[in-house]
């Protein structure tokens, strides 16, 4: 997994709650069978038209807006645990998504995966969309180590909660698998110990 | 003290990590061909083999066919990905359920349907609605494609426990008001996003009188409210349901297993951190007007012009998408497809309801009908009792088992611009297919929509 540290970037907004994995990456593009490859197809259908033009209204065909952040309206990710959601959006170049709460499998999956899932309150989100409706080139700044999240433009700092071992992770760039497979002794001392029904 | 769901899971915590995860052992993974193959994979790279064998259990669903299922899959892709399954599992020694096996069909279908599902036992699977096995007092939850790598790898997730949520429905439903009525307004009064974070116990006297196959759809759209999953005491129907099942407990085994499954109902002291009761009698028959679950009402309402839960730009999408506008009805509008089928449907006991309405009467001329069975054995069993006969006397057609129109992997999927009845889970934009347009409702609903041509109301017709 590739580590998250420090990042200062630009952002692109998408002020649309409920943002399913559907959307993300329709299930017609799942049937590859690599992890590459998906940011090709991130959001495919609202990106263009059934004759596959862009659609020149999505944000993505929209050179004002680019960067490593994507900001994105409540409950992002919700539907489908589909990984490739998460694969999409960091092979499309997107390091951070910021929104004020994650549907729970997308969250797991982006951290699985080196994007951070970085959760504001409503107020932070809706202050970070009027900052780029007002500048698309305002940068903002994570610091993951120092947990905060920075509007270089208005100077506001605010604080992002994310649970020590996956920070650990993401800084290090370490997956989950390695860990698990350190606690194997436990793992078959559980099994021995254990009473099935 | 402890509800059902503590039980279950503080019986399977392996080791407790600093910062509140928590290793916690699987006893049974479900594996398909979309989710899995980039996890055999990453076992491969790292040259590792599977921990345990014997508690994997795999089937193809998302991308067979439901037509013509003897022959090779037409559509390259698909074939690919399915055929990768079945040589993964071969090189991997896990025990598939392929195209043309007698077990083959939706992984919610036959993990139940074969006794795989059990109460007080955890399981997952790389797809969401692994929340469906909840029904049996289970704790099943969908998981990543990494995830299903660390489970095939360890036996083992990485998790902080989720929270605890009570929702209770209680009295008797009105007549033509199925579990998936009593679960789409569920939905509707907490939105898509109101069960984040929790698992949910479903209790109360209308849950206790479901059927398995009640339940299943229950629990099935646990994450449509974006819970972690859901969950419903073990009790005798529980036990009646999964007795004599081919990998059921037997003798001395299910005596002692049964004892166990009856200490597993939440405490009557216990304590949840959200909390949630609604009486079955107030529940319509439900629909959707949107394009994510949370978006439904009842079938004679009219579609609010104003949300506490979805906002205002949110719900001009959706009307833009869907082609309807806000404050009209939906009752009476003329609609193009019937899709019965899902993990979340398509259980023979849907199958029935739908088809005890459809009997003797033909589907609207202007209406394509589609059944799609939840398994092979489910279809066996549907046409033992001549249901296929009464679909297609009435002009549906009955396929092959599979996802199917759900999803629209497949070739099943709703032209653009149309409006499909379906009784699956989710109406999100394109998701049976680009352009589609879904309006989610029980099987009676779908039925008596597929013979008015319409969407009506199922109390008028019972």
């Amino acid at each position: 997994m590739k580590p998250l540290k420090t990042l200062t970037s630009t952002a692109v907004p998408l002020p649309i709650e409920d943002i399913d994995t559907d959307q993300i990456i329709p299930a017609r593009f799942l049937k590859s069978v690599t992890r590459d490859g998906f940011g090709d197809n991130l959001f495919r259908d609202w990106r263009y038209d059934k004759l596959e033009h862009p659609r020149p209204d999505f944000v993505l065909n929209n050179p004002t807006y680019s960067g490593e952040i994507l900001v994105a309206g409540a409950n992002f990710g919700c539907g489908s645990s589909r990984e490739h959601a998460a694969w999409a959006l960091a092979d499309y170049g997107f390091r951070v998504v910021v929104s004020s709460y994650f549907a729970d499998i997308f969250r797991g999956n982006a951290l699985n995966n080196g994007l951070l899932p970085l959760i504001v309150s409503p107020e932070v989100l809706d202050e970070t969309f009027r900052t780029i409706e007002a500048k698309p080139a305002a940068r903002f700044t994570v610091d993951l180590e120092a947990q905060t999240f920075k509007n270089e433009e208005t100077g506001t700092v605010t604080g992002f909660e994310i649970d020590e071992y996956k920070k650990t992770c993401l800084l290090n760039g370490y997956d989950d698998i390695d860990f698990l497979l350190s606690q194997q002794d436990k793992i078959e001392a559980y099994e021995s110990n254990r009473v099935e029904h | 003290m402890p509800t059902l769901f503590d039980k279950v899971w503080d019986a399977h915590v392996v080791t407790e990590v600093p910062g509140g995860n928590q290793v916690l052992y699987i006893d049974k993974h479900l594996i398909h061909e979309v989710t899995s193959p980039q996890a055999f994979n990453g076992l491969r790279e790292r040259g590792l083999p599977l921990f345990r064998t014997d508690r994997i259990v795999a089937t193809a669903d998302h991308n067979v066919p439901t037509k013509d299922q003897h022959k090779p899959i037409a559509e390259p892709l698909s074939r690919k990905q399915v055929n990768m399954l079945t040589t993964n599992c071969e090189e991997f020694g896990v025990e598939l359920y392929g195209l043309g096996h007698p077990y083959q069909g939706i992984v919610h279908v036959i993990g139940p349907e074969l006794g795989i599902t059990r109460p007080g036992i955890t399981m997952v699977c790389g797809d969401s609605h692994t929340s469906t096995h909840g029904a049996f007092g289970a704790i099943a939850f969908g998981i990543g494609t990494s995830q299903v790598e660390q489970v095939m790898a360890t036996q083992c997730v990485l998790m902080s426990k989720p929270k605890k949520m009570r929702i209770n429905i209680e009295g008797e439903p009105q007549p033509g008001v199925t579990a998936k009525d009593l679960i789409l307004y569920v939905i509707a009064q907490l939105g898509t996003g109101g069960g984040t974070g929790h698992f949910v116990e479903y209790a109360g006297s209308a849950v206790r009188n479901l059927s398995m196959e009640g339940r299943m759809t229950i629990c099935n759209m646990s994450i449509e409210m974006g819970a972690r999953g859901g969950l419903i005491a073990p009790d005798e129907t529980t036990f009646e349901y999964i007795k004599g099942r081919e990998f059921a407990p037997e003798g001395e085994e299910w005596d002692a297993a049964v004892d166990y499954w009856r200490t597993l109902p939440t405490d009557a002291d216990a304590v949840f951190d959200q909390e949630y009761t609604y009486r079955a009698e107030d529940i319509p028959p439900m629909i959707t007007y949107g394009t994510n679950p949370g978006m439904g009402m009842g079938v004679t309402e009219t579609i609010p012009t104003k949300s506490e839960i979805h906002g205002d730009a949110t719900l001009k999408k959706a009307m833009e998408y869907m082609g309807l506008e806000l404050g009209n009805k939906m009752e009476g509008m003329p609609i193009d497809y019937v899709f019965i089928g899902s993990c979340t449907n398509s259980r023979v006991e849907d199958l029935r309801l739908a088809a005890a309405l459809i009997k003797g009467k033909q589907i609207h001329e202007n209406v394509t009908g589609i059944v799609v069975p939840g398994s092979q054995q489910v279809a066996k069993q549907a046409i033992a009792e001549g249901l296929d006969k009464v679909y297609t006397d009435a002009g549906f057609e009955f396929r092959g088992a599979g996802c199917s129109a759900c999803l629209g992997m497949n070739e099943d999927k709703i032209p653009a611009g149309r409006y499909c009845v379906s009784t699956s889970n989710r109406n999100f934009e394109g998701r049976q297919g680009p352009g589609a347009r879904t309006i989610l409702a029980s099987p009676l609903t779908a039925a008596a929509a597929a013979v008015a041509g319409k969407i009506v109301d199922v109390r008028g017709m019972a």
